[in-house]
């Protein structure tokens, strides 16, 4: 038992020694190689023509479609228009939500006010409200952004509303006995002790967002908008060009979430000693 | 409670005002009485029934699908190093696509139909499950299953006496995000691949013909669904299992 750490630690300096060039490409390869094999299995399937060529397309005429597709320029366009209405989307629920988190959290009027309606609105899926919107607002970016905005509210009201009910009492009431003004308060003591919670929420409205978004663009009939692209790519049988926009889907997804939120939370609450 | 209930009543007498002032037209904006009539009658004739039964069987269809095939690919994702250094890039990879994102091309794949929204909930139900499992079953104290070894346990009681209840508290989130995902996912599979059947038609359709009321009235009965599945199915479970080995603590109030 006591040796245990001390032969992982010996085995860990060995690593970072001058093996540490050679763990880093095995790491890439073992990362890679599932992909090789699937892509491999998808490869020899499209090819034995178990399937028809144009619903199921051999990986390099994906491939080839998506270099064709980027050098035009069509599908940068797209997903330019997808992350600009998630951008815009995301940050009106970001204010609104935030706004309307702390307001629950700090003053029981406010809670009492928006948690019913919170709690009512926030079981329905959002891509149910889908057709409302359109009615209500037209076809097109208003009802998405604002959907959008909708959808990834509710996960940010709760987390940021749950963050500043979370901060400790002693450290408000200890600000205040150092003699800080509510607004010293709210920047030095309620901000930053609800900020991992808040950031939770964020991190799951965006991701909310983002599940939404793709699906409400193939109903709004927004003129761009890769979930647009896809679906419109549908009627012309065009496989390849849908599986694409899956692939450029997933890589901003996953950008979204490794490059955006943990640089955020490196940046805060991490350095603030809030969160390992 | 009371609070509460003062809230929704001044939010629904406002909605009231507005609906009933003309100032946007009935048809977009129906009164609440007007709602309640439309989702009494429907469900009265059996159509709304019918269409949440079709829903139903599409979730539940994809939900067990996921259940056979990730809870045990988790398990053995946690147990043995092959599969985990196999199976996580690709889930990793294919976790950020939103599962609406792939309903056209499975129309093309599989044609119009249930199958699609069944194997829609199916992709969006599998990742929370998968990596729940994953993660619960790593979780599980090393302690006990030396202390269950030590004791004689042989494989199989390993399983299932420890390493399943101990990983439940994870299985039961899993089981929960991977509801309220299929529960997203199954309404817009009914919208985008025109079902015929099923709550998200219903709701869609609707559109056509601005029959606001039938929409609203549909979102109340897909909301209680949820919150159904979510208070009573899985608090339920909850109960039954993990609270009463006294694994977690029950929530104050």
């Amino acid at each position: 038992m006591q040796d245990a750490p001390a032969l992982s630690a010996q085995a860990a300096l060995e690593l970072s020694g001058e093996s540490h060039r050679e763990a880093r490409w095995r790491v890439i390869a073992r990362t890679a190689y599932p992909f090789v094999v699937v892509g491999a299995v998808w490869e020899l399937v499209a090819r034995m023509g178990m399937f028809p060529a144009r619903l199921f397309p051999p990986l390099e005429q994906i491939a080839e479609t998506f270099v064709r597709l980027t050098a035009q320029g069509i599908l940068p366009h797209h997903a330019l228009d997808t992350i600009l209405r998630l951008a815009a989307g995301f940050g009106l629920a970001m204010l609104a939500g935030v706004a309307i988190g702390l307001a629950m959290g700090r003053s029981r009027r406010a809670e009492d006010v928006f948690l019913p309606l919170v709690s009512i609105g926030a079981p329905i899926p959002g891509i149910a409200y889908a057709p409302l919107f359109l009615m209500w607002f037209g076809l097109g970016n208003v009802s998405t952004v604002l959907l959008v905005a909708f959808v990834s509210a509710f996960p940010i009201i709760f987390n940021t509303w749950t963050g500043v009910k979370a901060v400790r009492e002693i450290w408000v009431r200890s600000a205040q006995a150092m003699g800080a003004d509510d607004r010293r308060l709210f920047r030095h003591v309620i901000i930053p002790g609800a900020l991992p919670f808040v950031l939770t929420g964020l991190r799951l409205g965006l991701a909310q967002a983002w599940r939404i978004l793709v699906g409400v663009e193939m109903l709004a009939a927004v003129p761009w908008g890769l979930g647009w692209l896809i679906f419109g790519a549908r009627e012309f049988l065009n496989t390849d060009v849908m599986l694409a926009g899956v692939a450029v889907i997933g890589i901003i997804g996953l950008a979204l979430e490794k490059l955006v939120f943990q640089r955020v939370e490196d940046f805060t609450v991490v350095r603030w000693g809030m969160m390992t | 409670m009371r609070r509460a209930a003062i809230t929704l009543l001044v939010a629904a007498a406002a909605y009231e005002a507005t609906a009933r002032s003309g100032a946007f037209p009935p048809a977009l904006l129906p009164t609440l009485p007007t709602v309640a009539h439309t989702l009494v009658v429907n469900i009265l004739d059996g159509t709304l029934v019918i269409h949440a039964l079709r829903t139903l069987y599409r979730v539940l269809f994809g939900f067990a699908l996921a259940i056979v095939t990730a809870l045990p690919l988790g398990f053995l994702m946690a147990r043995y190093r092959p599969v985990e250094n196999f199976v996580l890039p690709l889930a990793s990879a294919l976790m950020p696509i939103p599962s609406l994102a792939w309903v056209p091309v499975f129309i093309l794949w599989f044609g119009l139909g249930d199958t699609v929204s069944i194997l829609i909930v199916f992709y969006a139900a599998s990742f929370p499950m998968l990596l729940n499992t994953w993660s619960g079953v790593r979780a599980v104290n090393p302690l006990w299953l030396r202390a269950a070894g030590a004791m004689g346990a042989d494989e199989a009681a390993l399983f299932w006496k420890v390493m399943i209840p101990g990983a439940f508290p994870f299985i039961i989130t899993g089981l929960r995000q991977a509801f309220l995902r299929c529960w997203i996912a199954v309404v817009g599979a009914e919208m985008i691949a025109a079902s015929d059947w099923g709550l998200g038609w219903v709701i869609f359709d609707a559109k056509e013909f601005l029959n606001a009321d039938l929409m609203l009235a549909s979102l109340a009965v897909i909301g209680a669904i949820g919150f159904v599945f979510e208070r009573l199915v899985f608090g339920s479970l909850e109960r039954a299992t993990v609270l009463r080995w006294g694994m977690v603590r029950a929530a104050k109030g």
